[in-house]
C-alpha cells in the first residue's frame, strides 16, 4: 500500500516506501509554476543529501531553481529517465515524474515534514 | 499584486485571460499565459499579439525639433525623411544620478530608442515619435527637459494617453496579396489601409485611424518576425486587441507575455538594453556601431564615442550550447580548460534552436565563429562554440 505524501515547503514530495527507502519528487504545485522546464541535473547513485540543502537543480526558460532534499541520506536510485522526458514531471509528477530514491538516515525526519491538509493550506490550493 | 506597479490599458484583459502578471521596469505586465515556449513557437509560425505599452512614447513637435533631435541622438534626424524610422542610442547626464552636478557629469548611454518622423503637423514644423524602454523612460524624459529649449519644441510624454501593440509573425503579411487581405490587421484597417502598411518597408511607418480614433502603425518590432507595432489611444486598445485576436485565431495568432518577447529577441540577435547595452557600453564593439553616426555631428557623448571606435578589444558574439541548458547574464566565458575570455550579457533555451544559445562580449582574438569555448553554468564549464548571428533569420517568403 502507499504510505502518505509528506512535503517540504520549498515543495519537494518525500513518501516512504515497503522497503525503508524514500522516494523524492516535485509537487505538481511546483511544476505548474515552473513551466517551460528544459533541463535537469540529478545526482548520482551513492551521492549523499543532506536535509534542506540542493541535491539538484530544474532549470525553466525564464530562471535555474535548486532541489532540496526533503531529508538526509544516500542516493539510491534516480529517475534516469526524466531529464529527457521532463513533461512526465507535470503529466505524473507523484508516479513516472519521481526524482530519485534515498536510504534515509533517519526516516523520522518524515514526520517534521508538512502532510496534504498542510502543503495544500501553504500552496492554497485544494488535494491533487 | 502590489498596487503601486503602472497598469498598461490592457491589465484587466490580461488578468482576466490567465496572464501572470510581474513587476517589469515597475509596469505588471504579463509574463506569459500558457507557457514561454508555446507562445514563442506560435509567433515563429502564426503570429503573436504582444502588450508593449509600458514602453514609452514620447512625442516631439515644434519648428525646431529637428535641430534639436539632431543635436542630442547619435543617429541623424536631419536627414530622416516623414513616415521613416531609425534606432538611435540617447547619450546624456543620469540627472536622478548625479544630484544635480551637471556641470561635471560625463554623458552616458541612457536608452536605446526608436525614432520615427510622423507627417509635419499644419502649420508645415515636423513631428517626431520617440519610443525608450520602460526601464529609462523617466531618466531619459527628465533629460530631455533638461535640455528643452524655451521655444521652438515641445515634448509630450503621451504613454499614458495610449497603447501599444505588437503583432509579429509570418501570418500578419503572409506572401500575398490575398494572405494580407485576410490576415489579422484586415480586422482593424480598412482594404486601402492595409495595403498602404504591406507596401511599407522596414523601418517606416503611417499614421492612420483605429477604431475611430487616431494611431501610427509602424513596420517594426522585436522578435525577427516580419510585423507592425501599433500606437493607438489607450480607449480602444482592448477592443483592437481583441479584434486582432479574433482575427487570427483561427490562423494561431496568440496573445504572447514578455517571456517570449525575450526568448524570440534573443534568438534575432538583438539587444537588451541593461544585457547587451549599458551606461558605459561601447557602442562599436557591441556590434551597435551602427547605431552611432559621428561624421561631422556634435551630440553629447559624440567625443567618447569617436575614442572608442578604434578601441575594440571585446566583441559581442553568438555562442550555442550542446545541450538545452542555458547560460544567464554574467556567466563567465573561458577559453577551453583555461583563461577567462569573456561574459555572458543574454541566454535563454531558444526554442526555435532547440539548444542553449546566449550573447556574450569575448575578446576580439576568439570571436570567430567555429571558435569553441566554455561557459560556466553555476560552476560547472559547459561547451559552448561561437556561432554567426542572429541565431534565427526568418525566410524571406516569395520575394
Amino acid at each position: 500500500m502507499d504510505h502518505p505524501r509528506r512535503y517540504a515547503k520549498s515543495h519537494e514530495w518525500a513518501r516512504l516506501e515497503d522497503d525503508g527507502t524514500v522516494t523524492i519528487g516535485i509537487s505538481a504545485y511546483a511544476v505548474e509554476a515552473l513551466t517551460d522546464l528544459v533541463f535537469m541535473q540529478l545526482p548520482e547513485v551513492g551521492a549523499t543529501v543532506t536535509a534542506g540543502e540542493s541535491f539538484g537543480e530544474i532549470e525553466s526558460v525564464k530562471a535555474v531553481s535548486d532541489l532540496y532534499a526533503p531529508l538526509s541520506g544516500e542516493v539510491v536510485a534516480a529517475n534516469a529517465d526524466l531529464p529527457g522526458n521532463l513533461e512526465t514531471l507535470g503529466s505524473d509528477p507523484y508516479g513516472a515524474g519521481w526524482v530519485i530514491r534515498i536510504r534515509p538516515d533517519d526516516p523520522a525526519q518524515l514526520e517534521s515534514l508538512l502532510d496534504q491538509a498542510a502543503y495544500d493550506a501553504l500552496t492554497g490550493s485544494g488535494s491533487h | 499584486m502590489n498596487n503601486t506597479l503602472l497598469q498598461t490599458p490592457l491589465f484587466d484583459w490580461h488578468q482576466a485571460h490567465g496572464g501572470r502578471m510581474v513587476d517589469f521596469a515597475g509596469w505588471s505586465m504579463p509574463v506569459q499565459y500558457e507557457s514561454i515556449v508555446s507562445e514563442h513557437v506560435a509567433t515563429r509560425q502564426a503570429a503573436g499579439l504582444f502588450d508593449v505599452s509600458h514602453m514609452g512614447r514620447l512625442m516631439i513637435a515644434g519648428p525646431d525639433s529637428t535641430a534639436w533631435l539632431e543635436g542630442l541622438l547619435t543617429r541623424r534626424v536631419d536627414n530622416l525623411p516623414v513616415g521613416r524610422a531609425r534606432y538611435t542610442l540617447v547619450a546624456g547626464i543620469d540627472l536622478e544620478a548625479a544630484e544635480g552636478e551637471v556641470a561635471s557629469s560625463d554623458p552616458v548611454i541612457l536608452d536605446d530608442a526608436l525614432i520615427t518622423r510622423l507627417a509635419d503637423a499644419k502649420d508645415a514644423t515636423p513631428r517626431y515619435l520617440l519610443v525608450v524602454n520602460a526601464s529609462n523612460r523617466s531618466r531619459v524624459l527628465r533629460w530631455l527637459e533638461h535640455r528643452l529649449p524655451e521655444t521652438g519644441v515641445t515634448l509630450t510624454d503621451c504613454s499614458s494617453a495610449t497603447a501599444m501593440i505588437a503583432v509579429q509573425g509570418p501570418v500578419v503579411f503572409g506572401t500575398t496579396a490575398e494572405a494580407v487581405a485576410s490576415g489579422p490587421l484586415a480586422a482593424i484597417l480598412p482594404a486601402e489601409v492595409l495595403a498602404a502598411v504591406a507596401s511599407l518597408p522596414v523601418y517606416a511607418g503611417l499614421e492612420t485611424t483605429i477604431a475611430g480614433a487616431p494611431a501610427t502603425v509602424s513596420r517594426t518590432g522585436y522578435t525577427g518576425e516580419d510585423g507592425v507595432e501599433l500606437v493607438v489611444e489607450a480607449s480602444v486598445a482592448t477592443t483592437v486587441w481583441e479584434q486582432l485576436l479574433d482575427a487570427g485565431a483561427a490562423a494561431g495568432v496568440r496573445a504572447c507575455g514578455l517571456g517570449s518577447r525575450d526568448t524570440l529577441r534573443l534568438e534575432a540577435g538583438m539587444p537588451l538594453y541593461g544585457h547587451e547595452l549599458v551606461e558605459t557600453s561601447n557602442p562599436f564593439a557591441i556590434g551597435l556601431g551602427l547605431a552611432v553616426n559621428l561624421d561631422g555631428r556634435s551630440f553629447p557623448g559624440a567625443a567618447a564615442f569617436a575614442a572608442e571606435r578604434d578601441a575594440l578589444s571585446q566583441q559581442r558574439v553568438g555562442l550555442q550550447f550542446e545541450s538545452r541548458r542555458a547560460a544567464r547574464q554574467g556567466d563567465q566565458v573561458n577559453v577551453p580548460a583555461g583563461a577567462a575570455c569573456g561574459m555572458v550579457t543574454s541566454g535563454s533555451f531558444a526554442p526555435t534552436i532547440g539548444c542553449g544559445v546566449a550573447l556574450a562580449f569575448v575578446d576580439a582574438a576568439v570571436a570567430v565563429p567555429g571558435t569553441q569555448l566554455e561557459v560556466v553554468v553555476r560552476n560547472t564549464p559547459l561547451p559552448v562554440r561561437v556561432v554567426p548571428l542572429p541565431f534565427y533569420r526568418r525566410s524571406r517568403g516569395a520575394d
